[in-house]
């Protein structure tokens, strides 16, 4: 049994707390220490999925092998998809690291220990096979957020989006929690391949479905899907850059990553699919299109691009509500394509703060000077570009190939949500780069009363004169990862193979429990790009660019349209006031949701 | 939302949960049921192990990774507490409280009960296999035990007892040696937290394998996590905040 | 009635998340949101739980062959202890921040954040 998982995970500890004994000695060296920590997790997670490139690696933690299919013990499978998100993790806090290479305070290293240990706490979740330790992992990662997203203690907001995230997120797993006792209960087991084997044969109950829809809570709010995404703006508005983009890169997907799991593994065999695809659907079109619409009006650009964040997750959910393998094929890569493009994005906006002191749009006008705009502006319209899913980027082979799999999951009307969401997004992007880096569009706007504008934000580091090689050279990597995983040979062949293990649940169960030998995985054909989806990637960039366009005032829409202004905004405004910040708002949505989602699947099992 | 808004919506979404909750319990097997297959193989797993406190066993033997991220939570929410708390560069540093008059009898007590307070803190630690208790609970007792010193005396004697930089370093130690154990496993046998140590005879002090190390480990760091995390609490409490300083300008 | 038990441990956890939504105060908030958690170990020690079984510590008093209550839900019980603490702790970090910083704990007033 490989023992690579359980060194991923204990190797991040270990170095922390060297950090921890030592850093306040040999201050400089700390960033050294950490960056190589997580250059190493990041070979090792590479080593693991070479090893489960046709397979998965089972591992039983502490040597307790199961007899006749029953064990006390933990068991870590580790399949392509799950090893993948888990590398996914360790490159971007390699580059965040990269990005904050001596510029941000970290008092005693207190900031790079809890970098790695935000990085334990992803790479178990994604490894492991059961409920109760994906718990301790959930909460793990959780514990450091809330600490990395309030580090800006000088400004009173970041603190408030620290514990709007906190609480929020903490209810999430008491309510998992709850649904995890009551399976134990049901089943006496706590391994997902144990508990899916003691379910399946049964049928649908009240129990099951209030364990399913509570278990699923936690995953559900952890991913930002409606209506548990209101802590998602606030912490990202207030987190630093580098904390950013591993919120949004990789956290916020490991939370749609956990849902998919404990489906296909626990509640497949005993719950319908067509109810589950239902409920999914109507959560992932919900998202996508609130989160789009949010998006397009913010001007802080960090909230902004949280939001966008959030319509992408819509779409990533569409992908594994479909519940094919090809859905999960095409939510993995544009994952891959979204973590590169938006992580840049952040970068380059964590960039802006730090050399003007402001992340709102209307204040950054033009204010950068040449050598700036012509540096970083492209970059940032190139990001802008692989958010609205242009070919050939990995966000446009995920659209493509999700685009197919509703069409032929019997939901072609699904087909225009992507292509709207991702227009808005990128249109959104699209404009903030225009208005900011070349002048681009009216003039200030005075902010409207339940908006958040960006003007009172704090530096994260020292002024910055000049931007850094470090920070330049993490967005291009990121932009360079968005851009090929969607072109690079062998790798959309890679995930489909990846996607079928994902689904194969007896598959799952036989390795886990019996030792059961490795499977063929017989692909019969791979996800890829089609035509239709090369054209509807550039429909959707031509539908952003002309958006972007449209608002800042450079096209001109015949009278009639330029009306629709007045109105859009009275819209608007009990959106932007149902997003109120207050913490009790955001609870009684989280039970909202819960409800809501126990109906959507159990009611129609009455 | 509108604070009755609010409170209409919660009291609706409570009570659907509420039902949801009622006829999920339902369905389970009565309480005070005699059926509990995890139990029956934990038990038997922790007589094979000789290990008589079977919560000790699971928690360390059986499903020790689970503790390994139990207490790397605990070691992240400590720095992350510390680092929330950091003085700032605004917070000016005011003299610690002078102590009130403390009796000479509360003197006197905590006298006496510290170093009880702190022996009965280690037994539970390193008794954790075989007696109710273990690191995790033992650590707490240990950290609270030397906080008497604070309430039965004062902040400085407190300060004296506790070198801040030696908690700090002794925590991230525990939480090291917790997943050095877990390494030499893989050295030894092959295997992440096996159990490699002799097992010995069941009920002896020596016995069990890694647990009571793994104990001692967790209680190091829980002890010291809990002073350094308090000790970020009382550093806040004395220093002044930006309002505060405001305030006694203007006296 | 032989759920009697679990509808104590459902009703701590919504009379706690009803503690914050309608809370005035940032610490009463974080400490309501414990009181949902404690709903949880109810529920986990009511599973386990076995008419006549004693605590599944052997020894002198208790012979291996005794029955006993269910180990692993109380060994989740003192995982999910410490995991609460903790976070109690951080969480209470931000609220004495937030009340250093803006000089109230009140949610109703703390509106930096909205849209």
């Amino acid at each position: 049994m490989t023992q690579l998982p359980l060194i991923a995970v204990a190797l991040p500890i270990v170095v922390a707390c060297i950090l921890l004994i030592v850093g306040r000695y040999v201050p400089r060296v700390v960033d050294v220490i950490a960056i190589s920590a997580a250059a190493g997790v990041v070979g090792i997670c590479a080593a693991l999925l070479a090893q489960t490139g046709q397979n998965r690696a089972v591992t039983w933690v502490g040597n307790w092998r199961p007899i006749h299919g029953h064990s006390v013990g933990i068991v870590f499978v580790a399949d392509p998809i799950g090893t993948g998100l888990a590398l996914l993790a360790a490159v971007l806090i390699t580059i965040a690291l990269i990005y904050s290479w001596r510029y941000f305070d970290s008092v005693e290293a207190h900031f790079h220990a809890l970098m790695l240990l935000f990085l334990t706490g992803m790479v178990g979740f994604c490894l492991t096979g059961d409920l109760f330790d994906m718990f301790v992992f959930f909460e793990l990662m959780g514990a450091v957020a809330y600490a990395l997203t309030g580090q800006k203690v000088e400004e009173p907001q970041s603190l408030e989006g620290a514990l709007n995230f906190g609480v929020v997120n903490s209810a999430g797993a008491y309510l998992s929690l709850m649904g995890i006792g009551l399976l134990y209960g049901a089943t006496g087991q706590l391994g997902l391949a144990q508990i899916g084997t003691a379910l399946s044969g049964r049928s649908p109950s009240a129990l099951i479905v209030a364990a399913f829809v509570l278990v699923l809570t936690a995953m559900l709010v952890k991913a930002a899907v409606v209506p548990f995404h209101f802590w998602l703006a606030d912490a990202h508005a207030v987190a630093p850059s580098p904390v950013c983009v591993i919120l949004s890169g990789v956290m916020v997907e490991l939370g749609l990553y956990g849902a998919a799991r404990i489906y296909w593994v626990v509640f497949a065999p005993v719950l319908p699919g067509s109810d589950v695809r239902r409920a999914f659907l109507t959560l992932g079109v919900l998202t996508a299109i609130l989160g789009s619409i949010m998006c397009f009006s913010q001007r802080h650009i960090k909230r902004m691009l949280a939001y966008s964040t959030i319509a992408h997750v819509g779409l990533f959910f569409v992908g594994v509500a479909v519940l094919t393998s090809d859905g999960i094929a095409g939510s993995a890569i544009y994952v891959l394509g979204h973590a590169g493009v938006k992580s840049a994005l952040f970068l380059l906006a964590g960039v802006l703060l730090n050399r003007y002191g402001s992340v709102d749009e209307y204040e950054l006008h033009g204010r950068p000077n040449s050598g700036e705009r012509w540096r970083a502006g492209p970059l940032f319209l190139f990001g802008a570009a692989g958010l609205a899913g242009m070919p050939p980027f990995g966000t446009g082979l995920g659209k493509a190939v999700l685009e197919d799999a509703v069409n032929t999951a019997g939901y072609p009307w699904i087909i225009a949500i992507f292509v709207i969401t991702s227009a808005m997004t990128g249109a959104a992007a699209f404009r903030v780069g225009l208005r900011v880096y070349f002048g681009l569009g009216p003039h200030s706007e005075p902010p409207a009363e339940e908006e958040t504008t960006g003007q009172d934000e704090q530096r994260e580091t020292q002024r910055l004169e000049r931007t850094p090689a470090t920070m330049t050279g993490a967005v291009v990597v990121l932009l360079g990862v968005g851009l090929l995983s969607g072109c690079w040979p062998g790798l959309n062949a890679a995930v489909s193979r990846a996607a079928i293990l994902f689904v194969g649940r007896s598959g799952y169960v036989g390795q886990a429990l019996h030792g059961a030998a490795r499977e063929p995985v017989v692909a019969s054909s791979s996800v890829g790009w089609t035509a239709i989806g090369v054209g509807l990637g550039f429909l959707s960039l031509v539908l952003a660019v002309c958006l972007a366009l449209l608002t800042l005032k450079v096209l001109r829409l015949p009278a009639l349209a330029a009306r629709t202004g007045g109105p859009i905004r009275e819209v608007m405004a009990p959106l932007h006031a149902l997003h109120s910040g207050h913490i009790g708002d955001y609870i009684t949505w989280l039970l909202v949701g819960v409800v809501g989602l126990a109906a959507l699947v159990g009611i129609p099992l009455v | 939302m509108s604070r009755t808004t609010r409170q209409i919506v919660f009291l609706v979404a409570a009570a659907g949960l509420g039902v949801l909750l009622v006829l999920a319990f339902r369905g389970l097997p009565g309480f005070g049921t005699t059926t509990h297959p995890y139990r029956d193989l934990a038990v038997a797993a922790a007589l094979a192990h000789r290990a008589p406190n079977v919560i000790s066993s699971v928690n360390f033997d059986q499903r020790a990774i689970d503790t390994l991220g139990e207490e790397t939570i605990l070691l992240g929410s400590v720095i992350g507490a510390a680092a929330l708390l950091r003085p700032t560069r605004e917070m000016r540093r005011a003299s610690p409280p002078g102590g009130g008059h403390v009796l000479p009898a509360t003197r006197l007590v905590g006298y006496f009960m510290l170093p009880l307070t702190l022996l009965v803190g280690t037994d539970v630690v390193v008794h954790g296999h075989l007696t109710p208790g273990g690191g995790f609970q033992g650590g707490v007792v240990l950290a609270t035990g030397l906080h008497l010193q604070y309430v039965t005396a004062d902040f400085e004697g407190l300060r004296r007892l506790r070198p801040l930089s030696w908690c700090e370093a002794a925590e991230a130690s525990g939480a090291t040696a917790f997943a050095a154990i877990g390494l030499a496993g893989i050295v030894v046998s092959g295997a992440f937290l096996a159990n490699v140590v002799p097992l010995g005879h069941f009920g002896d002090l020596l016995s069990a394998g890694t647990v009571p190390l793994l104990n001692i480990a967790v209680g190091i760091e829980v002890a010291c996590g809990v002073v350094v995390l308090l000790a970020s609490y009382f550093r806040q409490a004395l220093l002044l905040g930006p309002a505060e300083t405001e305030k006694e300008s203007s006296r | 009635m032989s759920i009697y038990a679990f509808i104590v441990a459902g009703w701590l956890v919504l009379a706690g998340l009803a503690g914050v939504v309608r809370s005035r105060d940032l610490v009463h908030v974080v400490v309501c949101l414990s009181i949902a958690q404690a709903g949880t170990y109810v529920l986990l020690l009511g599973i386990g739980y076995q008419h006549g079984g004693t605590a599944p510590i052997f020894g002198p008093t208790t012979p291996t062959s005794a029955a006993v209550v269910d180990p692993v839900v109380q060994a989740m019980t003192l995982t999910d202890i410490v995991v609460s603490a903790t976070i109690t702790a951080l969480l209470l970090a931000i609220v004495i921040q937030i009340s250093k910083r803006h000089d109230t704990v009140d949610p109703d007033q703390l509106r930096a954040l909205r849209g």
